[in-house]
């Protein structure tokens, strides 16, 4: 149970949200022009004619980008649209080239679907998707750059994005979180998006409204571009907490667009243009209707990754993982592969142990990143398997590893090396413990007189006589035969 | 329907065209003689026809996924009325 | 040496393989041409210097007999193609001193096709008029005149400038863009031959867009031959336009010099409207005689819906163009007047860069796109489009051509019909249809008025089927016989 009621003078209040989210749909070039849609580069560096609205300059669709909207339809197990309109969105803005932005209205490539949510409490809830369209980006206007002007870069402009507007189905701040969460984790298994959010590959518009819970939905305020799920979660918090301060002081909601300042996590209206509704949306007359074969959607089925919820469960049932373990591991894709390639052979349970102790604590200690391990997947792997067939014990494996991590050598070579190998030969081990024995006459007994505790001790001997190479197991038991 | 020389008023502002002060009744004289003619478009029976936008039969044509433009901001910037430091300049824009 | 500037481009690409005369000599008598015809005000922009190396390099291909197809022709480009490094100002204010850097498609063509450019031929601002009285550059005056009074007369719109210069003999052919009736009405107020070709058979990339539904580019010359190595030149599929119709371009002069035998020509009723002025209903008729006589079958067909095409135009077209000319906003390219703040800077910048005609298109534009009017207007329009669109499948499913006259008026005086924009607009009743319709159409000089003024005809044909149209044209033209000069010409000939 998620829902975090408000508690306001007047009883309780039910918060009702609903997301759209801009995800710049990963392409090497801009949806409409031959431009460069990396992000980094010199003011108006990656801006052709076309992106900049120069007269005659006319669109034409990047294909890929068409491929990608349906892929991310597709894994946000919606209806794929074989028919959509390209439309025009006008209005006036100095980073908006062409005085309108060519977006979908209408008939979007992508209707309704649904995505399931991890809640941390461990429970998860389905949010539906209502939409997802393909439009243009606008360009970046720098306002802080001199007293009396702004600066206009446009190379974002024209840059390919995927809106996806979620139904009104999150009631906390935290479901909202969970969900661009989810939704990010989704995209990049995707390959559709690289979910930078500090690039704004991935930007939210939050719609948050009041009502007592039973009651209509209230007058919502949209909270323009949020850009991390920290600022989601407390822009929420903040805006609901206003709302039902404004009504129960008697006052009334009026639907506006509010920006977040992150600085003091409060929300503000933004000085509204009176006339800026009016988008005179239209059928953009430069393109055709975009009208895909059922046969290109399901070749794109077809090629589906496995998404982040179907590997969970199949990290639970088929490699034993614990739900917690499999949720952190496929919560980001970098991390799933990763333990996909290191555990194949070798054990669920271990590899994932070793994954999210040792790797896990190994990188956060040197401030690295899974994709700048200097341990590979494989040779994580490796290590693990020298583990399970007895090649080492999983204490000299913690040596092993810190060697591995320091040098990127493999598990086996540093074994070799050091000569690390375990110890199973019987007679060599027997031989360890009588020496062992013939030096502590006195301990052994002490022990025979009953001192159990003493057992320890002569294991910890024989462990160190053999350099830690003894296998264990071997050692216990022939001490138990010859005490 | 006609228009007033208020709805002119309102129109030019969302075209962002600013109008003197005489203009607008003018204007809205122009502009519903215009509407006038185009009224009797309610003559005809379009029940059940589909709208359309553009003549041509086809497919939406579509590029392939490569960059082949940009990195020319000289060319971009050239006819610009105010520039600096490779940016557009224009007078800020308040929030 | 003949006098070159009343060659046909065909009679000249024929004179320069034979080095009778050299490009560069061609595009100096024309050059002299337009100097001497300044007053008629063709050129936004003369690039007299820009023909002259132009023709210095056709005249270096002749002599390495490598010409291309249309080397040396001097021709006038309408103002509204981006030429690179020129200034390209759709006879606008608001784009005065703008120079494009990238070249349209159709120039480029024609470039690589060895046409040498004289200059930026004036047009009514953005292509919005039929008299070319609204070009911020000053108005064009045709070189006809009537024998009843002396007044200027317009060229007709929007491209004044490029049928003046073509009737002239400032230039051999010019490029237009039709958008309503914008190549073929000036061709027939200035007798001479124009063709706006199917919708998407030209490139629309880097032509200044008006209403981008409905522009088409085309060409005008003196004869419909003319017109055929022209458009051969301008057409082709182009990447860069996704309206841009991927087929092969027919050889359109191969269709000159064919018989009309047997061919179905549709006489559309409608056409004949009450008030129609009789001296060309009488032309008409004469028209289709002529092609009875040539052997074509006449056929009576109906285009019910011909009496709505204006007014759906005048819904879609500004609807289109009041969301094209947007990107005017002094931001990133021409006018910028300065204001208190940035939507004072836009409002003030767009006043005073816009003229009359192109504010009140852009606010009926805004006006039928705006909340609550979208479905009464905009909508009905695109419905009643498709109707008029579904009369002319239904003519061609009886006939090959229809032959309508161009324009319901011959060239009138200047400052006429400036009162009430209707009375204009009603210029384009009978070329609007087929554009709403993105057929192709042609206009060709078919005799004078008793006012001693050219009057047009004009064949529309089926999609893509430019080549009858050509077929039936030259036939139409060699009936006429049309050898009338205008009269500022007569001198001279
Ligand atoms: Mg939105
Ligand atoms: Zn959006």
């Amino acid at each position: 149970m998620s829902n975090a009621l408000i508690k306001g003078e007047t009883g309780e209040w039910e918060i009702v949200i609903g997301l759209e989210v801009h995800a710049q749909c990963l392409s090497q070039s801009k949806l409409f022009s031959g431009a460069s849609a990396v992000f980094g580069a010199a003011p108006n560096e990656h801006v052709s004619t076309v992106d900049a609205g120069f007269p005659g300059m006319l669109p034409v669709i990047n294909g890929h980008c068409v491929s990608q909207a349906v892929k991310t339809g597709l894994g946000l197990n919606a209806k794929i649209n074989l028919h959509s309109v390209f439309e025009r969105k006008n209005y006036f803005y100095p980073d908006l080239p062409q005085g309108y932005q060519i977006s979908q209205y209408q008939h979007p490539i992508v209707g309704e679907g649904e995505i399931e949510i991890d809640l941390p409490d461990g429970s998860t809830k389905v949010i539906g998707i209502e939409r997802l369209h393909l439009e243009q980006d606008a360009g970046k206007s720098l306002h802080d750059q001199h007293p009396q002007k702004s600066f206009v870069d446009l190379n974002r402009s024209g840059n390919p994005l995927m809106e996806i507007v979620s139904k009104p189905d999150m009631r906390s701040a935290d479901e909202a979180a969970a969900y661009v969460t989810k939704l990010r984790t989704i995209l990049r298994y995707l390959g559709t998006c690289d979910g930078n959010m500090d690039e704004g590959s991935m930007r939210c518009d939050v719609n948050v409204s009041v009502r007592k819970p039973g009651d209509e939905l209230g007058t919502r305020c949209e909270i323009k571009n949020v850009n991390s799920v920290r600022f989601v979660h407390q822009a929420i918090e903040h805006e609901a907490r206003r709302q039902v301060e404004v009504i129960e002081g008697g006052g009334e909601i009026k639907q506006e667009t509010r920006l977040f300042d992150t600085k003091s996590g409060t929300t503000r209206s933004m000085r509204s243009k009176e006339d800026a509704h009016d988008y005179r949306y239209f059928p953009d007359p430069d393109l055709l209707p975009l009208v895909l074969e059922q046969s290109f959607v399901d070749a794109i089925n077809d090629n589906l990754p496995e998404l982040p919820d179907a590997k969970k469960k199949r990290f639970i049932g088929d490699l034993g993982l614990t739900p917690y373990d499999a949720g952190v591991l496929v919560a980001e894709k970098e991390r799933a592969y990763f333990y996909e390639f290191a555990v194949k052979g070798r054990d669920g349970k271990l590899v994932a142990n070793w994954l999210l102790t040792e790797l896990w604590g190994a990188l956060n200690k040197a401030e690295k990143t899974l994709s700048e391990s200097p341990v590979s997947a494989e040779q994580l792997g490796g290590l693990v398997g020298l583990i399970s067939d007895n090649t080492i014990s999983g204490r000299i494996a913690k040596d092993v590893f810190a060697e591995m991590f320091a040098t990127g050598k493999d598990a086996a070579v540093i074994v070799d090396e050091k000569g690390l190998k375990q110890v199973t030969d019987t007679g060599a081990i027997e031989k360890v413990i009588d020496e062992v024995l013939a030096a502590n006459p006195d301990k052994v007994a002490e022990y025979k007189g009953g001192k159990d505790k003493l057992f320890g001790f002569f294991v910890g001997q024989v462990m160190k006589q053999s350099g830690g190479k003894a296998n264990p197991g071997i050692v216990n038991e022939l001490l138990k035969k010859k005490l | 329907m006609s228009i007033d020389k208020n709805t002119v008023e309102k129109v030019a502002r969302l075209a962002r065209i600013r109008l003197e002060d005489d203009k607008a009744e003018q204007l809205a004289g122009d502009l519903n003689k215009i509407l006038g003619m185009i009224a009797e478009l309610n003559e005809v029976d379009t029940a059940g026809v589909e709208p359309m936008t553009g003549v041509i039969d086809m497919k939406l044509p579509e590029r392939e996924d490569k960059i082949t433009d940009g990195n020319n901001v000289d060319a971009v910037l050239l006819n610009a009325p105010e520039q600096t430091a490779g940016f557009f300049v224009v007078p800020k824009v308040v929030e | 040496m003949a006098n070159l500037t009343h060659l046909t481009i065909k009679a000249a690409l024929d004179g320069l393989s034979k080095k009778e005369f050299t490009a560069t000599e061609l595009a100096e008598a024309h050059i002299t041409a337009a100097e001497a015809a300044r007053h008629l005000n063709c050129f936004v922009t003369e690039t007299f210097d820009h023909a002259r190396a132009q023709a210095k390099e056709s005249d270096a291909r002749y002599a390495k007999g490598d010409a291309k197809p249309l080397d040396g022709i001097p021709i006038a480009m309408k103002d509204l193609y981006c030429t690179k490094g020129i200034q390209t100002t759709a006879s606008s204010k608001i784009l005065e001193g703008f120079k494009p850097p990238y070249e349209s498609t159709v120039s480029s063509q024609m470039f690589d096709d060895g046409c040498v450019m004289l200059g930026k031929a004036a047009l009514d601002e953005f292509a919005m008029g039929s008299s070319n009285t609204t070009s911020a550059y000053g108005n064009v005056i045709n070189p006809w005149r009537s024998t009843a009074h002396d007044k200027d007369l317009v060229p007709g719109g929007s491209g004044g400038g490029s049928a003046a210069a073509v009737a002239a003999r400032i230039a051999m052919g010019a490029t237009g863009t039709d958008t309503g009736g914008s190549i073929r009405q000036p061709a027939a107020f200035c007798g001479i031959a124009g063709i706006k070709p199917t919708y998407g058979r030209c490139s629309r990339f880097g032509i200044i867009a008006f209403a981008s539904s409905l522009d088409q580019a085309g060409p005008t010359a003196r004869t419909v031959e003319d017109c055929a190595l022209l458009l051969k030149s301008m057409a082709g599929h182009d990447p860069k336009d996704s309206t841009s119709v991927n087929r092969p371009v027919p050889d359109y002069a191969a269709a000159i010099g064919k018989s009309v035998k047997g061919l179905k020509v549709g006489v559309p009723r409608e056409y004949r409207m009450d008030g129609a002025n009789p001296e060309i209903m009488a032309l008409w008729d004469k028209g289709v005689e002529m092609m009875k006589d040539a052997g074509a079958e006449i056929v009576d067909v109906s285009l019910p819906h011909t009496k709505y095409a204006l007014q759906t135009y005048y819904v879609i077209a500004p609807a289109e163009c009041s969301s094209n000319l947007a990107r005017y906003d002094g931001v990133r390219y021409g006018l910028r007047v300065p204001g208190d703040n940035l939507i004072d800077t836009y409002e003030k910048t767009r006043a005073a860069g816009f003229g009359d005609e192109v504010k009140r298109r852009i606010l009926i534009g805004t006006y039928v796109l705006s909340a609550g009017y979208y479905d009464a207007y905009y909508n009905k329009a695109r419905k009643v489009r498709k109707l008029i669109w579904q009369d002319f499948i239904d003519a061609y499913q009886k006939c090959d051509v229809l032959l309508t006259p161009t324009a319901p008026t011959t060239a009138f005086a200047i400052g006429e019909n400036t009162q009430d924009p209707v009375t204009m607009y009603l210029n384009d009743i009978f070329t609007v249809p087929a554009s709403m319709a993105g057929m192709p159409g042609l206009s060709l000089p078919a005799g004078l008025s008793s006012d001693g003024l050219p009057l047009g005809l004009q064949l529309l044909g089926k999609p893509f089927d430019e080549e009858t149209i050509f077929t039936a044209g030259d036939v139409l033209e060699k009936a006429v016989g049309f050898d009338a000069l205008p009269q500022t010409l007569q001198k001279a000939a």
